[in-house]
């Protein structure tokens, strides 16, 4: 007699409920959390001590609450449009370019313009959507016309992006009065963002992205560009079929996205820095992170108020980290692949059923 | 400087700089071919450096170094392999991930390496007789770190590999039509598992030339986008080996350029040429219908699964 | 099979079942092939062949059942140890990579001969070997996307001999040849019995059954329902075994009203997807009222001709002339609105959008209509109505309206489309193999729909594999051969050889108005 080995075999799921996909998620996120503090432990460093400070700096104070909001902002608002991206079936990897490139345009406006004061602002936001949607419609009409892989074009944006700014800090915006440092002159007080009071949380750019998700979820739920999207999204094909052009979907898709991406520059060059600085300091990979923001949403806008908060969290726990245990900002990025990666297997448990097949016997 | 010399200095340094990407780009070809795209060439290479650069460090060997390097980002890139293999995954996200997972992993523990020399750095080496040829011997033969030959041949035995065996008809079936592969009995997870894997060591030995031998040390994010241009270049190569020694020397040629004509344009915009020209190749290439016949591989980033054609 | 039990076994299958999420592919199914027969696997499309032929060429795991080879079980853990059995299989969409050629094909996971380099003047010896014995003759250094389909068939076989499979099974082999290559085909087989081989030949066609097999196990919903001697049994029978009733060959047909002339094409050009020419001056009128049959086999200009007409390819030359437009000049939404209604080739990957519902669905070429959408919103009350209604009328069976379209059977996706296409009482329907998949039921219910609304006096172009199908709802049949109307007759006065040598290109008739 043979025993034969059990066979795992794998089954698609035919359509998962909404609060599978949370359980589900949520599992995949506190497995992440313990691999995470496995890593701490072989470091050196106790993990209930780690998440112990992230939790209290992230919520125990006033100052820890409103970081954790600020965190979440950029978050929130690039996260909200790549959505609607990834819903058209789009891979927007550019936002990280696209925040640049808007807070490039919004610096101009707020050194170079002139503008009136009371104009300043939304002069700002409205340049920088349109500097972060350009940034993505590019690579939205190379695709839709010559079928050129999104994923590349877009990355590849990003870092001609991070050296318009090194060329602009370093050369011609560069501040008379910043004693040689690469940075621009300090922005004039008038285009500095309203905040909360006695808090580092850039209203205006709060109150687009929660807007921004309450409008979006309306219109990709009930309007008939959502229905649009939506189709472009689920298949392609069918699309064609239907007679929706895939390059006017896309590039509106890309519009929505790029220029929410460009939004959030305008809150961390006028809310945050008050000036054009390093790349490196202005994005801080919140493009990348807003990938996982909106993938752990399951693209829906709404969602994504919840997970780019959770984000925000783990960023200031960075922070926090950083001064508590003097382990470097690096570990953020530590969390999001950690996270990442469990966040995709989880998929493959909401997609597929698993099953053990019974061991089979043979004489 | 005479027009020679500066012939044979850029000549020389395009070699020296064109290796890592000649050697990470090897590596993702051979992974795209099997059909898995891995975005992970930044972390891997990342992660190459810093171990390469640790263990360098630690034994004395630069050698050791490199070998570590390249076993530590193969075992690494399996994290990936299985994501998309076993698990089919998304490959985009999938290799996000391994990017953001390596760049955090070496920026968190490489902080105790930051600032360190390095004693026993992989010397340059000359090649006898070769190297007394005018103009060329000293261009390419004088001087260079024995990584860079290591690339060239790693090139041409790739090439061969995977046009001239059976090893590499199995893999180039296995991008190109998985379901066929598997009927006549290629094990597709394998191939797939095992070419990810050549591109983790291939990525980690070009971190490790970074680190132990281009510019001994480490800094966090040393790779520098590096990963990026390498993702850029495989499809600039049309997955061939040989071309892609070409493409990455031609993409190291316009970085030392950008040196040489600071006095015409600003070294941070010529940094941004290779990653415009990436895109505007990929233009230029999407033009042509023989695209297919040129070699992108039909079931790129498609995960398999028996039985589902 | 009383009396051939004196006869070696070569395969013997016993209670295999396999599930699939939702359905029992295999349900106990018991199969005996004896050594040196051809075995016909008859059924119609879902009863089960092709999965019980995969678990025997280990593509899949049996849940349950056991199989013999030669009289001894053995276990078949993938297709590698099937092909170490010496099973071969062809299947029904070949498994050659296009872009290697011939010989890398044939010795594609084979590890003979010493270490890991190529050494082609072996293989081409052997396959010259099997070519001169049986009579298949390919180019060796040819890559696969050069050959014709018939060719690309036959470096399947040779694939299989390469590895001397003594057991092979052929998965619906004629579906995409000529009668010509049937034919060559069919003498293949009959030599390689004769050499001793032992051949299971998948199908749903009766005349290949009664032509070429020795014996033939009927498939029914996943179960084995019988097995015959083919010189015992008649089409009759094995037709009543298949679909399980007394078939009825013949819809009600009347007699038609012909309209006035809807459609005029005229030289009609296209290309297929690899940029070669697919449609080379196709000419041909369609009436009100009419329904025109293209038969064809598939691969010659069929899918692009539908494409063309719908505005979903792009034509190169020609016009096709619909009221006053000419519709290769509109994109597929304008020809849409004019009245055009198109049910696709393959309906689920292009018809519909599986993961949407139902009632999104039925609305997928509406929704921009005044009906259905106001002030750039989309009113849900009144798609949901219109789900109601079509449900209701073309007796689709969904939970509720909300149900993501891939969750139903295929039948109810084809009733979902047809609902969709033809709510407008459109002026012209483009059809492409409407029933293909679709079990007896759901066919007969299509065929009644489509001819309802040429009693409406819609103009259709039905677009069929399914010879049958063409004579029995079509007046007229246009026969098409690479991309050219070999001829157009009507439907009661067509000779059927005729009809078989326009489709293989060697003949030509005139046009019948």
């Amino acid at each position: 007699m043979i025993k034969t080995p059990a066979w795992i075999q794998i089954e698609r799921r035919p359509s998962p409920s909404g609060w599978t996909v949370f359980a589900i998620s949520v599992v995949a996120i506190l497995l992440a959390l313990i691999v995470a503090g496995l890593f701490f432990q072989f470091y050196g460093v106790s993990a209930l001590r780690a998440y112990g400070d992230i939790i209290k700096g992230a919520f125990g104070s006033r100052l820890g609450l409103t970081e954790t909001v600020r965190r979440m902002i950029p978050l929130l608002v690039i996260g909200v449009g790549l959505t609607v991206a990834f819903r058209a079936l789009f891979w927007n990897i550019g936002a990280e370019g696209q925040l640049l490139m808007g807070a490039v345009v919004a610096s101009g406006i707020a050194l170079f313009s002139g503008l009136p004061d009371p104009l300043l602002i939304p002069a700002m936001f409205l340049g920088a959507f349109a500097a972060g949607a350009l940034w993505g419609i590019g690579p939205a009409i190379l695709k839709a016309k010559l079928g050129i892989n999104d994923v590349i074009t877009t990355l590849m944006l990003n870092y001609v992006a991070i050296y318009v700014v090194h060329w602009l800090i370093l050369g011609p915006w560069k501040g008379p009065t910043m004693r040689g440092f690469p940075y621009t002159d300090k922005f004039p007080t008038a285009a500095f963002l309203p905040m909360l009071g006695g808090t580092r949380i850039h209203l205006p750019t709060l109150a687009i992205g929660l807007a921004g998700a309450l409008v979006l979820y309306f219109v990709v739920k009930k309007t008939r560009v959502g229905f649009e999207i939506r189709v472009v999204g689920e298949n392609p094909d069918a699309a064609k079929y239907a007679g929706i052009s895939q390059t006017k979907i896309t590039v509106l898709a890309m519009v929505i996205s790029g220029g929410l991406a460009g939004v959030a520059g305008v809150g961390e060059v006028a809310g945050v820095h008050h000036m054009l600085l390093n790349p490196s300091s202005i994005a801080l990979s919140y493009g990348y992170t807003a990938i996982i923001v909106a993938w752990l949403a399951r693209r829906n806008p709404l969602a994504v108020i919840l997970t780019s908060f959770l984000f925000g969290v783990i960023m200031r726990g960075g922070d926090v980290i950083k001064i508590s245990l003097g382990l470097p900002f690096q570990l953020v990025n530590v969390f999001n692949g950690l996270i990442l990666f469990f966040l995709i297997g989880s998929e493959v448990l909401i997609r597929y059923r698993i099953r053990f097949g019974t061991v089979k016997e043979t004489s | 400087m005479s027009w020679e010399s500066w012939l044979i200095s850029t000549i020389s340094r395009t070699l020296a700089y064109g290796t890592p990407l000649l050697l990470a780009t090897l590596g993702e070809i051979y992974a795209e071919r099997s059909g898995v795209l891995n975005l992970g060439v930044e972390g891997m290479m990342i992660v190459g450096a810093l171990t390469g650069f640790a263990v360098a460090g630690k034994t004395g060997n630069p050698w050791l170094g490199v070998l570590a390097a390249g076993v530590v980002s193969g075992v690494f890139s399996l994290i990936h392999a299985f994501a998309s293999v076993t698990l089919r995954a998304n490959q985009v996200v999938s290799g996000l991930a391994l990017t953001m997972l390596g760049l955090g992993l070496s920026g968190v523990i490489g902080r105790a390496y930051e600032g360190r020399p390095l004693m026993n750095t992989l010397d340059e080496i000359s090649i006898p007789l070769l190297e007394k040829i005018p103009v060329l011997g000293p261009a390419i033969f004088q001087d260079q770190s024995p990584l860079v030959y290591v690339g060239i041949i790693m090139a041409i035995l790739l090439w061969f590999v995977l046009f001239k065996t059976r090893i590499g008809i199995s893999i180039r079936a296995v991008g190109e039509d998985p379901a066929t592969a598997d009927s006549l009995g290629i094990n597709v997870s394998r191939v797939r598992y095992l070419c990810v894997m050549v591109g983790g060591v291939l990525a980690g030995i070009a971190g490790a030339y970074l680190s132990v031998a281009y510019r001994p040390s480490w800094t966090d994010g040393m790779t520098a986008g590096m990963g990026w241009i390498v993702i850029a270049l495989t499809i600039f190569a049309f997955w061939n080996p040989i071309s892609g020694m070409f493409g990455a020397y031609f993409f190291a040629a316009l970085f030392v350029l950008s040196f040489r004509l600071q006095a015409w344009l600003s070294p941070e915009l010529l940094k941004a040429m290779p990653y415009l020209l990436a895109i505007v190749v990929l233009i230029v290439v999407s033009r042509g219908t023989l695209q297919k016949r040129m070699g992108a591989p039909s079931a790129l980033s498609l995960p398999y699964t028996r039985g589902e054609d | 099979m009383a009396s051939k039990e004196s006869v070696p076994l070569a395969v013997q299958l016993s209670g295999i079942v396999k599930r699939f999420p939702g359905v029992v592919a295999n349900d106990g199914v018991s199969l005996i092939v004896a050594r040196g027969e051809i075995h016909c696997l008859l059924g119609e499309n879902g009863a089960g062949k092709t999965t019980l032929m995969r678990i025997l060429y280990g593509l899949y795991q049996p849940d349950d059942g056991e199989i013999f080879l030669h009289g001894k079980p053995i276990r078949i853990p993938s297709p590698r140890a099937a092909l170490d059995h010496r099973i071969g299989m062809v299947h029904q969409h070949f498994h050659l990579v296009p872009t290697l050629s011939v010989e890398e094909n044939i010795v594609l996971g084979l590890s003979e001969g010493t270490g890991p380099f190529l050494r082609f003047k072996k293989t081409r010896q052997k396959l010259r070997r099997l070519a001169d014995e049986y009579g298949l003759d390919v180019d060796p250094t040819a890559k696969i996307w050069q050959l014709t389909v018939g060719q690309q068939q036959r470096v399947e076989i040779l694939k299989a001999l390469y590895r001397d499979a003594d057991i092979l099974i052929m998965d619906e082999p004629t579906s995409v040849l000529t009668p010509q290559e049937v034919d060559a085909l069919f003498g293949t087989l009959r030599t390689l019995v004769e050499a001793g081989l032992t051949i299971i030949f998948i199908t749903h066609k009766l005349d290949e059954v009664m032509e070429i097999s020795n014996r033939v196990t009927v498939l029914r919903k996943g179960k084995a329902v019988a097995t015959v001697n083919t010189d015992e049994s008649s089409k009759a029978e094995l037709a009543r075994l298949m679909v399980g009733r007394e078939v009825v060959f013949r819809v009600e047909k009347k007699p038609p009203q012909l309209g006035e002339k809807i459609l005029h094409v005229e030289d009609l050009h296209a290309l297929n997807d690899r940029g070669l020419p697919a449609l080379r001056g196709m000419s041909f009128d369609l009436s009100g009222g009419e329904i025109l049959g293209v038969a064809g086999v598939s691969g010659n200009g069929q899918h692009e001709l539908s494409e063309v007409l719908t505005g979903l390819r792009k034509a190169t030359k020609g016009k096709a002339i619909l009221g006053a437009h000419d519709l290769t000049q509109c994109s597929a939404r304008t020809i849409a609105d004019l009245g055009v209604a198109h049910v696709p080739t393959e309906r689920i990957r292009v018809g519909t959008v599986p993961s949407m519902s139902v009632r999104e669905n039925l609305i997928l070429k509406s929704y921009r209509s005044r009906e259905f959408c106001k002030w750039s919103i989309l009113d849900e009350r009144a798609a949901h109505e219109n789900a109601c209604r079509a449900i209701k009328e073309y007796e689709i069976s969904a939970p509720h309206d909300g149900t993501p379209v891939g969750n139903l059977s295929g039948g109810n996706i084809q009733r979902l489309v047809l609902a969709r296409e033809l709510s407008g009482s459109p002026k012209f329907v483009v059809a492409a193999h409407p029933t293909y998949g679709l079990d007896v039921g759901a066919t007969e219910q299509v065929r009644v729909v489509l001819l309802a609304q040429r009693d409406r006096g819609a103009g259709i172009l039905l677009i069929s594999e399914d010879l049958d199908e063409v004579f029995q709802i079509s007046d007229r049949v246009l026969v098409i051969y690479e991309g050219q109307v070999m001829g157009i007759v009507r439907a009661e006065e067509a000779n059927l050889e005729e009809i078989g040598l326009m489709m293989a290109g060697s003949y030509r008739q005139a046009v019948a108005e």
